[in-house]
C-alpha cells in the first residue's frame, strides 16, 4: 500500500529539485520548514519527531535541503520524512503546507480491529502492521 | 443661522392619523451612521408614482418601529434611539426604477448571539409591504460588538485541518449518487470506493434523511464502516458528512449523538432545518468537537433573483456568526449560478478576518469579524477534473471541491473517478507552488499528471467539452474603475 498522508502523495515520488521548489514557495510566504520523521505513520499520530527546530528566517532553500539529506543519512529507509510550513500570521499560526519527501520501500500499511457492540455498533481500531514490531526495527532497510 | 427642527421634535408629530415615514423620524440624509450600529444596503423598487426617499423611509420605519399609523405610545419610550434610519438612497447604476437605501439601526434592537432575532427584525415583516415592487436585502455591515456576541464556525478552517491532518491543498469531496433509493449497504459502498480512491470526504444529499429505502441508523452504520476501512487502506483521516436534519430538534440531537458514538470527524445540516436549529447544532458540534457542514438547500428560492429576497451574502454572514464550518458557496464553472465577481465575495466573507468595501464583488461595507474563526466554503454542482486550474485559481485552497458525478460517472469506477480528481488537484497545487501560470497551462499540466495516471486520463477525455456556460442573474451593479497609480 501507499500512505496517502500530505499534500503530494498521488503523484509520483517527489524528486529534489521538486522538494526545493515546494521549500522555495514556503520560504516566499516567510513560513518556516520544520523536517518530522516517524516510524509510527497512524493516521492520527500528530506529533512526528522533529529534526531539529523549524527553520526561522531562512532565505535559501539549500539550507532545507542540507538538513534533509542529513535526515536522510540517518533516517531514510526506516522511517516516513515530511516536511511541514508553520505560517506564524495572525489567524492562521498553523501549518500551512505538509508533504511526505520519503517513505520506506515497503509500506505494510494497517489492520482494522473491529469490536462488535449492541445494536450493530462497532468501535474501529487502525493498527499499523509495523508498528507492532519495536522501535528502530520496524522498516527493513 | 437656521436651526433645523428635527422631524420628530416638529408640531403635530404624534397627532392621530397617518402621516409619511419621511416625517417620522426614519429618514435623515445627515445621519452619521455610529461604529456600533447594524447597517443593512436594500434594493428598492418602488411602485410606479412612489417616491424613492419615502420607499426607503418606509423599509426603516417598517423593520424597526413603524406601523401604518401614528401611535402615542411611542412617547413612552426612548423612540429616536429604536427608529432606524435610512441615511442615503442611491439610484442603481444603469437600472431606471431601483435604488440602493442604506438604512442604520442601533445595536439596542438586537438580541445579542441570536439570528432569528436578526433575521426577524431586518426581513420579518418588510417585504410584502404594498408600496414596494420589490425589495432585496443585499449586503449588511455587522458592527464587531454584535459579532462578538457570537461563537461563530464550531471548529473553523485552521483546527479543520489540524484535525484531519490536511494541509496546502483544497479537500476533495463528492456527494453520494443517486440521491433516492440507495439501501444502506449500496450507499456505503459509494463511501468506501471513493475515499480509498483518494476523496478526503463523502457527503449525504440535503434530501437524505430517514426515508423507507434506507433509515438513517443504517446509512450511519454502514458509512462509518466504510470511512473506517478506507482510513485503513490509506492511512490517511477520512470523512463522510452524517446529515442529521430531521423533523424536530431532538431527532437531530439523537442523530448528532449516534454519529459521535460511531467516531464521525464531521455531520451535516440543511439551512431549511432553521436559524435556531443550526445555532443549536453548532453549539452541540463546539461542545462535541464534530465538524458541521451546512448544506444551503432552499436558498436559491430567495437568493438567486436580483429584486427581490436576501442575497448569499447575508446568509453567509448570518451562518458564520450562526457557527457551521462548512458552506456552499458556489463553483463559478459548474451547474448551478455562480458569477465570478459575486462569488469572491462570498468566499471572502467566508475566510477572511476583515472584508473591505468592495463594490464589484457586492461587498457594500467594511466588514470585521475581530477573530472570528474561518467557515471552509464549498464548491459543489457540475464540476469535474479537467477544470481544476480554473478552480484552483477562481475559488484559491481553503475550500473543499465536491465532484459528485464527476466522482461517481467515472467510466472506471468510483475509486478511479476520486484518484483522477486527486492527482489532479495535487498536479495543479504543486505547479502553482512551483511559480508556474498554472491557469494558462492548466491543461498541459493535467495532460503530463495524466501520463502516470490512467483514470485521470479518462477523466479528461470523458469531460472534456463539458461546460455550462449560461448568464448569471445575481451579478454586482458596479464594475472597477481604473484609477490612476
Amino acid at each position: 500500500m501507499r500512505i496517502t498522508q500530505g499534500a503530494f502523495s498521488f503523484l509520483p515520488d517527489l524528486t529534489d529539485e521538486q522538494i526545493s521548489k515546494q521549500v522555495a514557495y514556503c520560504l516566499r510566504n516567510n513560513w518556516a520548514v520544520n523536517i518530522e520523521f516517524t516510524d509510527d505513520p497512524h493516521p492520527r499520530n500528530t506529533y512526528w519527531e522533529m529534526w531539529g527546530q523549524p527553520m526561522f528566517d531562512l532565505k535559501d532553500p539549500a539550507g532545507v535541503m542540507y538538513e534533509l539529506s542529513e535526515c536522510r543519512k540517518v533516517h531514510k529507509g526506516r522511517a516516513y520524512i515530511r516536511l511541514s510550513a508553520f505560517d506564524a500570521t495572525a489567524g492562521w499560526e498553523s501549518v500551512r503546507l505538509s508533504f511526505i519527501t520519503d517513505r520506506p520501500e515497503e509500506e505494510p500499511g494497517f489492520m482494522l480491529v473491529r469490536e462488535e457492540g449492541e445494536g450493530r455498533n462497532q468501535r474501529y481500531t487502525t493498527r499499523s502492521y509495523a508498528a507492532e514490531k519495536p522501535m528502530g526495527s520496524r522498516y527493513a532497510v | 443661522m437656521n436651526v433645523v427642527t428635527p422631524a420628530t421634535q416638529r408640531k403635530g408629530r404624534y397627532d392621530a392619523g397617518v402621516m409619511k415615514y419621511k416625517e417620522m423620524g426614519y429618514f435623515d440624509l445627515d445621519y452619521q451612521p455610529k461604529d456600533t450600529d447594524v447597517l443593512a444596503v436594500f434594493r428598492i423598487t418602488p411602485q410606479d408614482g412612489v417616491d424613492a426617499e419615502e420607499a426607503a423611509a418606509a423599509v426603516a420605519g417598517e423593520s424597526s418601529t413603524a406601523t401604518w399609523t401614528v401611535v402615542w405610545t411611542d412617547r413612552l419610550t426612548a423612540c429616536e434611539n429604536y427608529r432606524a434610519k435610512a441615511y442615503r438612497v442611491d439610484p442603481v447604476p444603469g437600472t431606471p426604477g431601483q435604488w440602493f437605501a442604506y438604512i442604520a439601526y442601533d445595536i439596542e434592537l438586537f438580541e445579542p448571539d441570536s439570528i432569528v432575532n436578526l433575521s426577524a427584525s431586518i426581513i420579518g415583516n418588510v417585504f410584502g409591504f404594498k408600496p414596494l415592487k420589490a425589495l432585496r436585502l443585499e449586503d449588511m455591515r455587522l458592527p464587531i460588538s454584535y459579532v462578538k456576541t457570537f461563537h461563530g464556525p464550531a471548529t473553523g478552517i485552521v483546527v479543520e485541518r489540524e484535525r484531519l491532518d490536511k494541509f496546502g491543498r483544497p479537500l476533495l469531496g463528492a456527494t453520494v449518487k443517486p440521491k433516492l433509493g440507495l439501501s444502506g449497504r449500496n450507499y456505503g459502498r459509494v463511501v468506501y470506493e471513493a475515499l480509498k480512491g483518494g476523496l478526503d470526504f463523502t457527503k449525504d444529499d440535503e434530501n437524505i434523511n430517514s426515508q423507507n429505502f434506507m433509515h438513517w441508523r443504517d446509512r450511519f452504520l454502514y458509512c462509518m464502516e466504510a470511512v473506517n476501512r478506507a482510513q485503513a487502506m490509506t492511512g490517511e483521516v477520512k470523512g463522510t458528512y452524517l446529515n442529521v436534519s430531521a423533523g424536530d430538534m431532538e431527532q437531530i440531537y439523537e442523530r448528532a449523538e449516534f454519529a459521535k458514538q460511531l467516531g464521525s470527524t464531521i455531520i451535516m445540516i440543511d439551512l431549511v432545518i432553521g436559524y435556531s436549529a443550526i445555532q443549536s447544532i453548532a453549539k452541540w458540534a463546539r461542545r462535541n468537537d464534530m465538524i458541521l457542514h451546512l448544506h444551503r438547500a432552499g436558498h436559491s428560492t430567495y437568493t438567486r433573483q436580483k429584486t427581490h429576497g436576501v442575497s448569499f451574502r447575508v446568509i453567509a454572514k448570518w451562518m458564520r456568526l450562526a457557527g457551521v464550518d462548512h458552506i456552499h458557496a458556489g463553483t463559478v464553472v459548474g451547474k448551478l449560478e455562480g458569477d465570478p465577481a459575486t462569488t469572491k465575495g462570498y468566499y471572502d466573507i467566508c475566510r477572511e478576518q476583515f472584508n473591505p468595501m468592495a463594490l464589484q464583488n457586492g461587498l457594500f461595507f467594511d466588514q470585521d469579524w475581530g477573530g472570528m474563526r474561518k467557515l471552509m466554503p464549498v464548491a459543489s454542482g457540475g464540476i469535474h477534473a479537467g477544470q481544476m486550474h480554473q478552480l484552483l485559481h477562481l475559488l484559491g485552497e481553503d475550500c473543499v471541491l465536491q465532484f459528485g458525478g464527476g466522482t461517481i460517472g467515472h467510466p472506471q469506477g468510483i475509486a478511479a473517478g476520486a484518484t483522477a480528481n486527486r492527482v489532479a488537484l495535487e498536479a495543479m497545487v504543486l505547479a502553482r507552488n512551483e511559480g508556474r501560470d498554472y491557469l494558462n497551462e492548466g491543461p498541459e499540466i493535467l495532460a503530463a499528471a495524466a501520463k502516470s495516471c490512467a483514470p485521470l486520463r479518462q477523466a479528461l477525455e470523458v469531460w472534456k467539452d463539458v461546460t455550462f456556460d449560461y448568464a448569471s442573474t445575481d451579478t454586482p451593479d458596479f464594475v472597477p474603475t481604473m484609477t490612476p497609480a
